[in-house]
């Protein structure tokens, strides 16, 4: 297990090396022109100010050159400071994360709530209309576009209705964590990232379950005669949650790039907002943070995903 | 042993009723004896029709250009008591929203069926030759899809929208760019178990070169699966433009996306609820269609899917055999 983990973590290393390159290509590759980007507005910049400017910025070097300097602070976790904000873009990165995860989490605990025994029930009633039904509102899911049915949340039982907040996280003044109010603000955003394992959850689990209930020992227990309810809950069930360790995986890309629209919608402070405000007013250091933030930690769920996998299931080891 | 060669001849002289289907013909004659999948595709074939009819369609039914503002009537509700400009109201500045949802589907459909083409192609020629070749090159090319999975797609693309000035042209570059490693991950290990199959095999003994092989003997096998995945990849495309557009990094305005239209929504929530309704429900109703005859074409590619589970087993493990053509 040792050595398994020790070699996903080297093979991790040029992974990280190749998303640092693409994102300091991207942002010397662009047109724009970084001096005047800080300087907004301020057009009385002698050339020797703008020479100047380059040097101490370290933007007069040949490229590799660059790219040490560029690799050296990310590794330091050093991204400058925010051109909006004017603090360090890491911690204004380090103070949103707990608010994304906190829709996250929940929205995935819905999503498996809901959508783990919808996969069981299209297993047991296969081609039949039950089926049928989780099958269509599964793909209607994936079909939707999460901003649109936001927009629809907010309009209908925001708007229309009155039942729901339209957005941020509490009612102003009232600054809690955990309380009733706050609940209330995540019912929106919640649906939203459980629509995304609505879309994934029952698919994989009805074709996982239909494997394991064709295999022999499933035969077997049947055969012996162990009731419908043991043979399916306990023996076809526990073999078909193995696979679901691996969708933890990448509910970590779901989150990520579902957050930016979500916590758009619903004005909610998370790290997708922030990546959204960023980029619209321009706030370069915060928008390069963010983008290597999140590549660094959906690299290493995909490491944690590997390693929980090789643990619930000795034979992947073995293999590759 | 007489027998078997006297029934093979009666076989092969006796009229079967029908000529014979080849593999193409019988996925066709599959489509259209399924319901589901024929109405998807004729409601994308409208959709397709329309987009490439935006022009005359504004010019002689609507009379009305998709930059026509009319500030007399923003926010107009729809209803076919209007005159057909006004069928699905106006939005804020007054513009129609019918032409705009026509000019819209233009960019969508052909971003998103151009950038899913340059997955395609990309991810194919990627995986295959990387399957085929191993080695140095596999591993270059393992690098290359686990650095482009390690950023979020939607990250990357906000990155490059707010660097570039993007038009559907340098969308569909772009999306092709980076997205083409879920295509290549496939057509990869869709290549590993083909090459070693006999016929693949036969053909190398028999001096035929890497590039013939991969192009006449691995690609058309591995083709059907690539195809179903394209329509796939082509609502995912879809998708991930109009978020960007949503969000303002992607096509801009006065351009109309299907995506940029419902960009200043969440300020139209009182004044106009169907500038949030009518573009949503197009972007949705094209992606459905898009999964749906994915849905139907992989059922139709590989009847087997159908058969029992055990058979089903089987065939998640192996390509279909459709055999060399």
């Amino acid at each position: 297990m040792g050595r398994y983990v020790a070699r996903r973590l080297v093979q991790a290393i040029p992974t990280l090396f190749g998303i640092m390159l693409l994102t300091f290509l991207l942002t010397r590759l662009s047109p724009t022109d970084p001096v005047q980007l800080m300087l907004a507005g301020q057009s009385d910049l002698t050339l020797e100010d703008r020479q100047e400017l380059l040097h101490e910025l370290g933007l007069d070097k040949a490229l590799p050159l660059q790219f040490v300097d560029f690799a050296w602070d990310v590794v330091r976790l050093d991204f400058g400071n925010s051109f909006y904000y004017h603090r360090p873009a890491i911690q204004l990165i380090a103070e949103r994360i707990p608010n994304t995860a906190q829709l996250a989490i929940a929205g995935f605990v819905v999503a498996a709530l809901i959508g783990i025994p919808l996969g069981i029930i299209a297993a047991l009633f296969r081609g039949r209309l039950l089926d049928h039904g989780i099958r269509i509102t599964s793909v209607l899911a994936s079909a939707v576009p999460d901003f649109f049915l936001g927009l629809l949340f907010v309009l209908f039982l925001g708007v229309q209705l009155r039942w729901f907040p339209i957005g941020s996280m509490n009612v102003i003044g009232e600054g809690c964590g955990l309380c009733w109010d706050r609940a209330w603000h995540m019912v929106g955003p919640v649906l939203l990232y459980a629509n995304g394992g609505l879309a994934v959850y029952p698919r994989y689990l009805r074709t996982e379950m239909l494997e394991i209930l064709a295999q022999d020992y499933i035969r077997t227990a049947r055969s012996k005669g162990l009731r419908e309810r043991i043979v399916v809950g306990g023996h076809a069930l526990r073999n078909a949650l193995i696979p679901v360790v691996t969708l933890f995986g990448g509910i970590l890309t779901i989150v990520l790039s579902g957050s930016v629209i979500i916590e758009q919608i619903f004005s909610w402070p998370g790290l997708g907002r922030l990546l959204f405000e960023a980029a619209s007013a321009k706030d370069y250091p915060v928008v390069t943070a963010a983008v290597l933030v999140g590549g660094f930690l959906l690299v290493l769920s995909y490491i944690l995903r590997d390693i929980a996998y090789a643990w619930v299931d000795p034979r992947i080891k073995v293999g590759k | 042993m007489a027998t078997q060669v006297a029934v093979a001849d009666a076989l092969s002289q006796a009229d079967l009723g029908r000529p014979s289907v080849g593999f193409w013909g019988d996925v066709s004659s599959r489509i259209r004896g399924d319901v589901t999948t024929m109405i998807a595709l004729s409601i994308l074939g409208a959709m397709i029709a329309l987009a490439l009819g935006a022009d005359l369609l504004s010019d002689h039914v609507f009379g009305v250009s998709y930059s026509k503002q009319d500030l007399l009537r923003t926010f107009e509700r729809p209803s076919f008591a209007n005159e057909p400009a006004f069928w699905l109201g106006a939005d804020n500045l007054g513009r129609s929203e019918v032409v705009r949802l026509l000019y819209g589907a233009r960019v969508s459909l052909f971003i998103g069926i151009f950038a899913a083409l340059v997955q395609l192609t990309l991810g194919l020629a990627v995986g295959v030759s990387a399957g085929y070749f191993r080695g140095r090159w596999d591993d270059i090319a393992v690098w290359l899809i686990s650095t482009l999975n390690g950023i979020p797609t939607l990250y990357l693309l906000i990155i490059v929208g707010l660097l570039f000035r993007l038009d559907p042209i340098s969308l569909v570059i772009l999306i092709g760019l980076l997205g083409w490693t879920g295509e290549a991950n496939l057509a990869r290990g869709q290549t590993f178990a083909w090459r070693e199959r006999d016929f693949v095999v036969a053909a190398r003994t028999l001096g035929a070169s890497p590039f013939r092989i991969m192009l006449r003997h691995i690609v058309p096998n591995i083709l059907p699966l690539m195809i179903v995945t394209g329509m796939l990849t082509i609502g995912g495309v879809i998708l991930a433009e109009s978020a960007l557009s949503y969000l303002g990094f992607g096509i801009q305005p006065p351009v109309p996306s299907w995506g940029n239209m419902l960009t200043g929504a969440t300020g139209f929530y009182y004044k106009g609820p169907h500038l949030i309704v009518v573009p949503g429900i197009a972007i949705s109703l094209t992606v459905l269609c898009l999964y749906l005859i994915g849905d139907g074409l992989r059922d139709a590619l590989d009847p087997r899917l159908r058969g029992s589970q055990a058979v089903k087993r089987i065939s998640r493990r192996r390509p279909p055999a459709v055999g060399p053509r």
